[in-house]
């Protein structure tokens, strides 16, 4: 029985690009007399690549072939051929994500191979990924306690908050290692635009092609760590606060208060070693991590050692980002795996309707949804009933196959993803009336969100279940 | 509801069973109490059943450490953890929580399924050789088979030679049949008819025992053979059905040949997706020709 699952997970940072594989085993951990219930029960790093220095063409950006060299090389070294991966993700993180050739290097790297799985994150979801591959995730889960994460990067702080496992806060702040590159004999080469902020708040006199000092550097980033604890609701916030908040991030709001912090990103080795010498990466790095290191975030909460540090990121998309179906589910397998399809979420009030059979509600909403996003596929998504009787599938089933069939251009497939244990049942029954005239695929157990992206792998456990990435994507 | 309440309750009864003399007997106990509580606006409603889940997912335990903590636990599990103790003993609302559960799961042995369920559904019905529910409970054997006449009655009822032949019965517990067979029923029928299969006529046995199923499936000839039934209840559920299936029903054939799904209930596998996963369970022995241990999995 097809029970391990090999993952890749490519972290594209604005300092560092790294390869890991993964082996997720999946098991039916149901008994005997029960239905099949096939959950993930472990997941073990099996490889992980060095450290490469991303590619850049110049400061803006990323060499797309050198990228693909780099890739195609460390699967080489472990021995994986690309049609090995059954799933896993291309995370392109950080400053590099938001400049413009972002779209064209994951182009390149998806066309590597057949059954690889892309995805880019967001500054939100790389939160939310880093997060997980630190063990922040998993530590907030055991402790039933409000753990954070604060994945420090070159160009980027990603900050999560889980409670008791569940992601409950997250945001990106533009405070990281690689703001400012200097050498060895203070010889400015770059400032970024935030650090320029603060530079000139504090009148420190940081400017590219001049020089600076010990002390100016240690003001600096005494004040970014200062921002970061002022964004976690440490101390009250500063005007500067809002500045240092990465465009395109959720605000993040802090409900509870926190009792673990972990640090991960290539910044939190220098965190939890004082040993480094300052100035060792031509940046910032050594310096921000000591601030950290004598700031309250360190000494005022419980500190979790990290699992993975700069790995964190790369560890979390190759690991973390696949999920599981649930294990009764309908499916056509031949027109599977399935690609990046958008996600049109109804509300619980709009689900309503389809349970009442308001057929043309649905139609204009698909059309719409398909105008709006430009696309002839979609996958119609509804959190679902827990306990619906028949009747009332029945006639959920029948308003979605008819609205569907009429909305969608001619061969293109049904596909239905709820929250609810409901989908063998729905998808029999649209299948009743639809099956002949349409492929049909309708899966449960799967949570995503209006504006997702969603990948549908090949049937895994004898075809109990498939494998499901949910993605955000940032290039539209 | 309050202490002050309860007594005005008390008071207002006493009064109304003042008014008719010295000896008083049931009915118009029960009469002054209706009465009362028909005058009375607030009436019972507001009276929480103690066997509800959310009664029960309330802790009892005083002052417990992580009470955060305590309440993720007990969401998890219908056990009753958390309830505290009063001396050596359970708490009195505990007692009163287990006394009303297996009042239930009494009440789900000895009651009867409801006739115009049976009616709606459009089962006829039948009863094995068992007389009553006592003989029901004390002889597993006559749950297992039908007289010659039933016997006669189901062949001439039912179409002979199905793919697939469903039975209901009651078992051990009829709230199962109440509360389930509406969504199961009609869901794995279309299931299996979709695959192509042809359904027998299904019926309903009173008094039955899963061991009934072979006696039938003999009777009509069916290559599988499916019975719904309540299952055994216990204190967590009384409302939680089994489905046993065979291939090639035969009486005296092994226990380990049946194929069987548990625990359909709201809170466990929901009907509706039960029926689904039914289906593809029948379609699997069917393509297989084998049922239980004899199926591979």
């Amino acid at each position: 029985m097809n029970n391990e699952i090999l993952s890749v997970g490519i972290d594209i940072g604005t300092s560092t690009t790294q390869v890991i594989f993964s082996k997720i085993s999946i098991e039916n951990t149901a008994g005997f007399f029960s239905v099949p219930h096939i959950s993930i029960t472990d997941k073990e790093v099996i490889y992980k690549s060095d450290i490469y220095i991303t590619p850049l063409i110049n400061s803006y950006l990323i060499d797309g072939d050198k990228v693909r060299d780099i890739v195609a090389a460390e699967f080489e070294k472990a021995g994986f051929s690309p049609a090995d991966t059954q799933t896993g993700a291309v995370i392109i993180t950080g400053e590099s994500a938001r400049k413009e050739n972002s779209a064209v290097v994951l182009k390149k790297l998806s066309s590597f191979a057949g059954e690889f799985v892309v995805s880019t994150a967001g500054p939100d979801l790389e939160s939310v990924i880093a997060g997980k591959g630190s063990g922040a995730q998993s530590y907030s889960e055991d402790n039933a306690c409000v753990a954070v994460n604060l994945d420090i990067g070159g160009g980027t702080t990603n900050i999560v908050v889980f409670d008791c496992g569940k992601v409950v806060a997250k945001g990106c702040l533009d405070i990281g290692g690689r703001l400012v590159k200097v050498d060895k004999s203070y010889n400015v080469s770059y400032v970024s635009p935030t650090a320029k902020k603060i530079s000139d708040k504090l009148s420190l006199g940081l400017e590219e092609g001049r020089t600076t000092s010990e002390q100016a550097l240690n003001a600096l980033c005494a004040e970014m760590v200062n921002l970061t604890e002022q964004a976690l609701g440490v101390y009250d916030k500063s005007p500067l606060a809002e500045s240092v908040v990465t465009a395109g991030s959720t605000p993040l709001v802090i409900e509870k208060p926190i009792r673990a912090v972990c640090f991960s990103g290539g910044v939190a080795d220098c965190i939890y070693n004082s040993d480094r010498e300052p100035l060792a990466y031509g940046d910032i790095g050594v310096h921000l991590g000591k601030a950290f290191r004598q700031g309250r975030l360190y000494s005022d909460y419980t500190l979790i050692r990290a699992k993975e540090t700069i790995r964190a990121t790369v560890v979390g998309a190759g690991t973390y980002t696949t999920s599981i179906s649930g294990s009764t589910i309908s499916y056509a397998e031949r027109i599977l795996p399935i690609k990046n399809a958008p996600v049109l979420k109804l509300t619980r009030e709009e689900q309503q309707k389809l349970f009442d059979g308001d057929v043309p509600f649905l139609k204009q909403k698909l059309n719409w949804f398909m105008e709006q996003s430009d696309t002839e596929r979609v996958v119609l998504s509804f959190e679902g009933e827990r306990n619906p009787s028949y009747l009332a599938t029945k006639r959920c089933a029948s308003c979605i196959g008819t609205a569907l069939h009429e909305t969608l251009a001619p061969g293109e497939p049904m596909l239905i993803v709820t929250e609810c244990d409901i989908a063998k049942a729905l998808g029999q029954a649209i299948n009743a009336d639809f099956g002949e005239k349409r492929d049909i695929i309708c899966v449960d157990s799967i949570d995503v969100e209006d504006g997702d992206f969603v990948d549908l792998g090949k049937p895994l456990m004898d075809g109990l279940v498939i494998p499901v990435v949910v993605k955000t994507l940032i290039f539209g | 509801m309050n202490n002050n309440q309860i007594e005005s309750i008390v008071q207002a009864v006493m009064a109304q069973l003042g008014a008719s003399g010295e000896s008083i007997n049931e009915t118009q106990v029960v009469q002054a109490v209706q009465k009362t509580a028909a005058a009375d606006n607030t009436s019972f409603a507001d009276i929480e059943d103690i066997a509800s889940p959310e009664v029960k997912h309330r802790p009892l335990l005083d002052n417990p450490a992580d009470p955060d903590g305590l309440q993720r636990m007990l969401a998890k599990t219908p056990a009753r953890i958390g309830v505290g103790k009063a001396g050596a003993r359970l708490k009195t609302k505990t007692q009163l929580a287990l006394r009303a559960d297996h009042a239930a799961a009494r009440d789900s042995v000895f009651a009867d399924v409801d006739e115009g369920l049976i009616e709606r559904m459009n089962l006829f019905a039948v009863q094995t050789c068992c007389h009553d529910r006592n003989e029901h409970l004390t002889r597993p054997d006559l749950g297992r088979k039908f007289s010659d006449e039933t016997a006669a009655q189901i062949t001439s009822h039912c179409t002979a030679h199905p793919d697939v032949q469903f039975i209901v019965s009651d078992g051990l517990s009829s709230k199962a049949i109440e509360a389930n067979i509406e969504n199961v029923l009609p869901a794995v029928i279309d299931g299996v008819k979709a695959l192509g299969y042809s359904v027998g006529t299904p019926f309903f046995v009173k008094f039955g025992r899963v061991g009934c199923m072979d006696h039938a499936g003999e009777l009509l000839d069916s290559k599988v053979t499916c019975i719904l039934i309540g299952e055994r209840p216990g204190l967590g559920t009384a409302e939680s059905m089994s489905a046993y299936i065979t291939y090639g029903s035969k009486v005296g054939m092994s226990e380990s040949l049946r194929t069987v799904v548990s625990n359909i209930h709201s809170g466990g596998i929901t009907p509706v997706e039960a029926g689904a996963y039914l289906a593809e369970v029948i379609d699997m022995i069917m393509k297989n020709k084998a049922s239980g241990v004899n199926l591979k999995k």
